[in-house]
Formats: C-alpha cells, structure tokens, sequence
C-alpha cells in the first residue's frame, strides 16, 4: 500500500469514456493514452495510478483492496454484490436488465419457468420477489438463441438498444432495473486516502450533474 | 515477550498483545468449550456473520455445533447480578464459511463483552479498548463509530415504508447517495428528511468536521451529545483515530446506539466490529446491558512480511566432521542467528553458507 491512489478502470469503449471523466476532474495521465499494450499507467504527479482490467472483474480488486477506486456496471454490482461503497453513479454506459423472450412467448404460470442468463443472482432474485419458480440455465455467452433453440422460455440479459434481441426475432417483456456505470471505493481505501477521494468524487460529480 | 518476536507470526503477537491489555483493564478470560447445542444459533441465525454452521450429533443424540460465534455463549451463559458489570475477554477459534472459496475455515478471534449495568464509562472504556487494540495491530488505524439512535430517528422522520427503511439502511451501509435519493423521491420523503439523510451518508470524517453538519439535521440532541461526549473524552485521552462513519450499521434488530468498525492500512476490510447490543440481550430474556467488540486476527496474514531468508546460516559438514564437532558449531553460530545443518546443499534461501572447518576457523 502506499500513497498513489490506484483506480481500476474497465478495459473498452466504456473505459476510455471514464477515463474522460477523470482526466477532466483533473486527474490525466498522459502515458494511457499512449498505443501500447502496457496494462498499468502512472501519474505521480497527480498521485494517480490507473490500470485496465476485464469488466466484470473492476469489483474483485476495489473489493480486495488492489484498487482503492474503481468503475463497474450496476449490474457487476448487483450480481456478485462485492463489500464496497458505492459513491456514484456516472450516468454512462446506460442499459438495462431486462427479462426477453420470443414475440410469441406466452406465459403458463403453471410451469416451472426456464430462465437462461449469464447473472443468475439478479435473475433469481427477480423472480423470488414475484414469488415464481424457475429453472435456471447459467450460459455464458450468446444467450439469444437460447429460447430460439427451445433451451430456455425467457432469458434475464442487458438491453442497450435492443437490436440484437430484434435481428433475433426476441423483444423485451420486463425491466429489472436500470444499469449505469458506477464508482466504488474499497472500503479501508476510502479512509486512508480519503482526502483524494473526495476530491475525485467532486471532480467527476460535477460532471454527472451537468449531463443530466 | 520481545524475546519471541522472530517466531511469532502477526495475529499470535497480535493475540497476546490484546490478551495484555484486556487483562490489564480487569477484564477476565472467558474459556468456553468448543460445541455448543445447535439450537442456540438456529434461534438467532440473522445474529451470525454467515448461517451455515458445522454440526453434529453428540453421544446422547443432541444436535451439536461447533461455534460459529461467541457472543452468544457468553450471553447465554451469563446471569443478570443488578447492579454490576460483568467484564470478560476471550480468544477463540470459530468456524465459518469463508466468502471466496464457499468452504467452512478456521477463524481465530479475540474480543470483549462488558454485561449489566453499561454506563457512558463503560462505553467509554470498550471503544478505547477497540481504538487502543488497533493500535497495537497497527501503526495506522481507524475507529469508525456510529450510533444507531440517530440513523434511526432519520429513518423514523421521514416516513417511510418499512421495506423503504430497509432499503435505505442498505444503501447507507453502501454509502450509496444516488440509489437513497431516489426511494426518497419515489415514497415521496420531505426535502428536510431527505436533506438529513444525505447528511448521513456523505459525512464522514474528524468529529470536528462532522458535528456541525450533524447538528443541522434537526433531531433530538441526546445521541449526538453522547456520541460527541464520548469522542470528546477519547481524544483528552490521548485517542485520535476516531472518525464519525454512519455507514456502520450493524443489525438494527439485535443492536442499538453506539456501533463501530475498525480498520487498519493494508487490510482490505473492516478487522473489527462491535457495539451495543441490548436488543439480542432481551431476545435471549437478559435484562441487563451490553457492549462488546471482535477482532478477527485471521486477516491480519496479510500484513506479514515475505520472508526474504529461511535460515541465516546452512552449515555443511561431511564424513571427516564428528558430531561433536558439528554440534560446537552449530552452537558457535546460533550466537548469530538461526542455523541448520546438513551434509548436502540445503533447497533452502539463507544468507551464508559455511562448513564446519570454515566456522571452527572463525571461532
């Protein structure tokens, strides 16, 4: 551990957004945006040190303390629910949860229903509060042929625009709950450097107050 | 104790430290045996860190546990004397499943509870046992404290639903400002209540820097009176690692009042947790009081050191050598530090490498 504040940020288009962010809440490093494949990017200067990991993995290292700061979907959050703050919400990367199925689905609420998805927590979750019993299918990856294919009655996936479920003859019949990109702290980081996550905080505030 | 330090690892030192200072605060060992009937924790399951515990049938065919917790053995075996305190320490392993692997683990534990009549000093006297405990673990170290009565008269003002309550305390645990202003909208919460619990959530610091903001919120003056009391009489006492963090909340259902959590650098969470807990008192029929903390000295592995030697000094001897010879350089040599014989080149990292002649020579 030492002084540099280490902020994890999600490798891809999301990312480099976020990192937008921070650069104009006065916090550059000019070295990221370099074209290299160098992982790990510092500004001593500023006290910042930035690294690029996977998405879904931004939470483990705020949650284990690799990274004091860090961005990750509300819906990485509310899968595997990881001990942190959660400071703010960044207004990016919008999407939502949502429950799809065929344009010809109908409902029989006398069976077991075949949920395919990638977040099995949030699907659970859902339809636990809705007092319905399911059949979970984890997949991976390619969850829209899953009803196609007859594997599975609905699938629980993010939504952006919902072109992919249209090509796929799919449509939304539920939302969950709104996804956004969210910063998050580790929690014994958030004490010790709290000086410079504040001020962090305030820099990328300002910003989401002026994009709503 | 100084002479153990090279062979103690941190939560030994750690254990036997906070053992001294518990003990040189008159609190008493508390031993307890390792089960404890399984019915005790399926009562108070929503008490327990994780509620699966290890169980199984003893010889006369009770269902038996192996403890998973150790607050509510001392409760259970403990009798209400009006009037009096009752002081006791204790360390302890305790079984639990661990987050990462899903797997039951060993958990050593240290702690204290303060039972019967709990006054202002006695709280007093537990938070700076939890401040001075920390110390001793590390040089740098935080005590969050929080207090259960004012987080709920905010909750309580504002009017909300009881899942809306629920859902807040959550979010204040989470430090979440954006998810709570927005069930304050949806259930319609007053500007003012709104106002007061968004104080809550993004206050946190000295108590200098909080208690001001604290004071606008309009609630009632006692808790926080007792709050900024007893950091007060922490910092005339030399204690100034206290920062005032609402977003410590414990279960409202077992504990009141004062609560708190403490952290140290390089551990990524909270290594101790503790507080008022008269709630759980009156769920197993105790009239008195309590306070108590636990330090979870499982974590502390990770403030160890990487060893960057196994040994000082590997002596090799071979078949011109007596033992008796061996055995005085050996013993010329421990003078300077660990030493470990043999007659092949040892696959161990050391710092010299001498043989028997070389060490007779430099005796």
């Amino acid at each position: 551990m030492d002084k540099m504040l280490n902020i994890a940020l999600p490798k891809g288009r999301l990312g480099e957004k976020v990192y937008a962010m921070f650069e104009a809440a006065g916090f550059e490093c000019p070295s990221i945006k370099e074209n290299n494949r160098k992982l790990i990017f510092e500004n001593p200067e500023k006290g910042v040190r930035y690294f690029w990991v996977k998405p879904s993995d931004v939470a483990i290292y705020v949650e284990r303390g690799a990274a004091d700061l860090g961005v990750a979907g509300k819906d990485i959050l509310l899968e595997y629910r990881p001990e942190v703050y959660e400071l703010l919400d960044l207004n990016i990367g919008k999407c939502r949860m949502a429950v799809a199925a065929k344009s010809d689905f109908r409902d029989n609420p006398n069976r077991t229903l075949k949920v395919a998805t990638k977040f099995t927590n949030i699907a659970l979750n859902h339809y636990t509060s809705l007092g319905r019993d399911i059949d979970i299918i984890h997949l991976n990856g390619s969850i829209e042929i899953a009803p196609i294919l007859g594997l599975s009655d609905v699938i629980v996936d993010i939504v952006e625009t919902g072109t992919t479920l249209k090509e796929n003859k799919l449509e939304v019949i539920d939302t969950i709950v709104p996804i956004s990109a969210r910063l998050i702290a580790n929690k014994t980081g958030f004490k010790f450097k709290n000086e410079m996550i504040q001020a962090v905080m305030n820099g990328l505030a300002a910003q989401t107050e002026e994009s709503k | 104790m100084n002479l153990y330090q090279n062979v103690l690892r941190s939560d030994e030192k750690a254990a036997f430290g906070l053992r001294e200072l518990y003990r040189s605060y008159g609190y008493l060992p508390f031993k307890m045996s390792k089960f404890e009937e399984y019915d005790l924790y399926v009562r108070n399951k929503d008490f327990l860190v994780s509620d699966n515990v290890i169980t199984f049938t003893d010889t006369n065919g009770r269902l038996m546990a192996l403890k998973p917790d150790v607050t509510l053995s001392i409760i259970k075996n403990g009798k209400d004397l009006p009037g009096t305190v009752e002081k006791v320490y204790y360390n302890e392993n305790v079984y639990r499943i661990s987050k990462g692997t899903r797997a039951y683990k060993e958990i050593m534990q240290a702690g204290l509870e303060c039972i019967g009549e709990v006054d202002d000093y006695q709280i007093l006297e537990v938070l700076t046992l939890a401040a001075k405990s920390l110390e001793q673990i590390s040089d740098e170290s935080l005590l969050d404290l929080s207090h259960l009565g004012i987080v709920s008269e905010v909750l309580e003002n504002a009017g909300l639903s009881d899942e809306g309550k629920k859902e807040i305390l959550n979010l204040l645990g989470e430090k979440n400002l954006h998810g709570a202003m927005e069930i304050c909208k949806n259930e319609g919460v007053c500007e003012a209540s709104a106002r007061a619990i968004k104080t809550l959530i993004t206050t946190y610091g000295t108590p200098e820097e909080v208690f001001p903001a604290l004071k606008e919120i309009g609630i009632s003056e006692e808790p926080i009176a007792q709050l900024e009391a007893l950091v007060g009489a922490m910092k005339s006492n030399g204690i100034d690692s206290v920062r005032i963090d609402f977003s410590v909340i414990n279960d409202m259902r077992y504990y009141n009042g004062i609560v708190f959590r403490g952290f140290v650098k390089g551990i990524p969470t909270g290594i101790l947790s503790g507080g008022q807990y008269d709630k759980m008192m009156k769920k197993l029929s105790r009239k008195s009081h309590a306070i108590g903390f636990a330090v979870y000295l499982d974590l502390l592995e990770r403030l160890e050191d990487t060893k960057e030697y196994d040994v000082d000094t590997v002596l090799l001897y071979d078949e011109t050598d007596t033992p008796e010879e061996i055995a005085a350089a050996v013993k010329a040599l421990s003078a300077q530090g660990s030493v470990t014989a043999h007659r092949n080149k040892p696959n161990l990292k050391y710092k010299k490498l001498v043989t028997v002649k070389e060490a007779k020579n430099l005796g």
